[in-house]
């Protein structure tokens, strides 16, 4: 079964992974800007992450004949610190013609603060100058439900930034609601403890339909799953989803969102 | 579709061996010294909403662990999220 892998942090993922996601049946991978478990002290710092995002990631993502995608933004975590934050976003626009970059991502927030508030104001700001496509990180457990209402506030202070530009990802049961009414396209995450389980996107998919969502791993460098996607492929399979079913949401879902960015090809 | 005993014939074992889990923690808990913290009361308010009927439980036993309202946060410190928002406190941290 051929599916695409939307959200995956493959820069702290072993060459191992690739292969691994290759045999399974992955085309395409896709790449956001992320906190890389600590914090980086210099713009220096950034600039090397999103090379490696937009040169070397992909060329070892086509050892297996995966195609890489990524995103650029400043991370929410290090949203924090703000005049540094805008010194780094600085770099972003250099980045957005790359070949591979898919628009601005993952933004968002953390713990909700105001310092995060306005670098995620900024990004947005910025998507809506160069038209780009917007990809939303959703805080952790207990800040989700307020995060995900603030940013989608956020949003909607901006409309020229219309909804099938936008995707907020690590939806759960309470925050998958609203993302749906917002209009905007929402994103299920199947990560160990702080996530969905396989059972529970499942559940979720069957609830609020197969349209206008996608599904990712979020594999970063926790204890996280590449192949939680065709996990969640069987948990369908065996409540008697079809394969065009299952395939709609893993492989062409994916599809018409990235399909916004001019850079993106289908395979 | 799949019929309640479907969903049971397929699910029942893992439930079984969550809900064990879950009584393990509780146990566990309860066996040792010292004081709980604002996470042990925020897991005792979520239990009766397992006996909850219709089909929301998920979705309630998360609002009532997530902080309410959309008023930005001013944090004294930590970065990270532990899982439950303290309902008698405005700080967000750990102690």
């Amino acid at each position: 079964m051929n599916f695409i892998e939307p959200h995956a942090h493959f820069v702290c993922r072993s060459t191992d992974d690739y292969q691994a996601m290759a045999m399974a049946g992955c085309l395409i991978i896709g790449e956001p800007s992320f906190w890389a478990g600590y914090d980086r002290c210099s713009s220096a710092g950034f600039r090397d992450y999103f090379t490696q995002l937009t040169e070397y990631e992909p060329r070892r993502a086509a050892r297996f004949g995966i195609k890489h995608y990524c995103w650029i933004c400043v991370n929410p975590k290090e949203a924090e610190n703000v005049p540094f934050a805008r010194k780094v976003m600085e770099l972003i626009p250099e980045f957005l013609d790359k070949p591979n970059v898919l628009g601005i991502g993952e933004i968002g927030l953390n713990r909700n603060t105001p310092n995060e508030i306005e670098i995620l104001e900024a990004h947005i700001d910025l998507a809506v100058k160069t038209n780009q496509l917007v990809l939303v990180h959703t805080p952790h457990m207990e800040d989700k439900l307020k995060g995900t209402r603030i940013i989608l506030s956020a949003l909607k202070n901006r409309p020229e930034l219309g909804p099938d530009r936008v995707l907020i990802d690590h939806c759960e049961e309470h925050t998958l609601p609203i993302v749906r009414d917002s209009g905007y396209w929402a994103g299920l995450t199947i990560y160990p403890t702080t996530k969905l389980t396989p059972a529970r996107a499942a559940d979720l998919l069957e609830v609020y339909g197969r349209e206008r969502i996608w599904v990712n791993s979020a594999c970063d460098w926790g204890v996280s799953d590449p192949l939680a996607i065709p996990k969640l492929a069987m948990e369908l399979r065996h409540r008697g989803w079809s394969q065009q079913e299952i395939e709609h949401v893993l492989l062409e879902n994916p599809t018409q969102f990235m399909s916004g960015s001019s850079h993106f090809q289908s395979m | 579709m799949n019929q309640k005993i479907d969903v049971l014939n397929r699910d029942f074992p893992e439930a079984r061996a969550r809900l064990l889990d879950l009584a393990a923690f509780l146990d566990r808990v309860e066996r040792t010294e010292g004081t709980a913290d604002f996470r042990w009361e925020a897991l005792q308010q979520t239990l009766p909403l397992l006996l909850e009927q219709g089909s929301e439980r998920t979705r309630h036993i998360l609002e009532l662990l997530s902080w309410p309202g959309d008023t930005p946060m001013t944090c004294p410190k930590g970065n990270t999220a532990c899982g439950a928002a303290p309902r008698t406190s405005s700080t967000c941290s750990l102690q």
